[in-house]
């Protein structure tokens, strides 16, 4: 009985989580001294992109295209759901050495 | 490496257009971080030039961009220093560069509006063309500490960033 009380609500959880990743997933991009890890990544529509900051400088996700401009801080993540399906280009406006590409496909 | 740092500072020169006086000896680690230390608060003070002087939004933005980011790279450096327990010495590249700074400072003094704007903008290229130069052929492979190598590494990338920053914000002017 401890044992069934103990399981119910991780296994109510874990459905839980399942039944979302089916949909949408986060995806992270980490910040690392100046450079998008990874640079290249591909998503669905719906899908999560995590921008997470590591170095000591503010950064930018800005895509070439227009479409969106992220502004992440040192040492913290920002968060965006992508929206359109395409492949964008996206730089860092401070550092436009800094460069990413997500390919989106349709959810 | 006589030889690699005497290229480097004849690119500065060149770059520059002002004689470069140096001992030709290798730098030391400390001499490296004052070096690096001087060259981030120089941008620093142009950039400051700038706010004071410049309307144009794209300038004052790049110039809020250098302010923050050499800011972070020098509280970074000195945060290194303190940790590794050397002391900046100061020396004949760093006194260059200064005197170069304090000359380009006021040559830019004398001018206004546009023409303010455009020598701005192509001396930070240059500048960071320069400093870059002095970097990757120089200031790096001499580096003997393994974290200053990497602050100077990372410093490399943020300044060729501001470079072709610089170069986008060149571009836009008519």
């Amino acid at each position: 009985m401890p044992l069934r009380r103990t399981l119910m609500p991780l296994a109510v959880v874990l459905m839980g989580m399942s039944a979302a990743s089916a949909h949408a997933e986060t995806i992270q991009i980490v910040m690392d001294k100046l450079i998008y890890i990874p640079a290249e990544t591909s998503a669905k529509v719906g899908d999560t992109i995590e921008w997470i900051n590591k170095d000591i400088l503010v950064h930018t996700a800005t895509a070439t295209n227009g479409d969106w401009n992220v502004t992440i801080a040192p040492n913290k993540t920002e968060r965006l759901i992508l929206k359109k399906a395409g492949t964008i280009e996206y730089f860092c406006r401070f550092h436009p050495n800094m460069k990413g590409r997500i390919g989106v496909v349709p959810e | 490496m006589l030889t690699k740092l005497t290229a480097a500072l004849a690119a500065l020169c060149l770059l520059t257009g002002t004689a470069f006086a140096q001992d030709g000896a290798k730098l030391t680690d400390p001499q490296i971080a004052h070096v690096a230390y001087t060259a981030g608060q120089i941008d620093i003070e142009a950039a400051k030039q700038a706010l004071l002087k410049s309307a144009n939004k794209a300038v004052r933005a790049f110039a809020e961009d250098m302010v923050r980011d050499h800011m972070a790279v020098n509280e970074q450096a000195l945060d290194l220093v303190k940790k590794l327990n050397v002391t900046p010495e100061d020396n004949d590249t760093s006194r260059t560069l200064t005197e170069q700074a304090a000359a380009k400072h006021a040559e830019l003094a004398k001018l206004d509006d546009a023409a303010f704007d455009r020598a701005y903008v192509a001396n930070e290229i240059a500048y960071h063309k320069a400093v870059n130069s002095v970097l990757e052929s120089t200031l790096i492979p001499s580096a003997s500490n393994a974290e200053l190598k990497s602050l100077l590494q990372t410093g490399l990338k943020v300044f060729q960033g501001h470079q072709q920053h610089a170069e986008d914000v060149a571009s836009k002017f008519n």
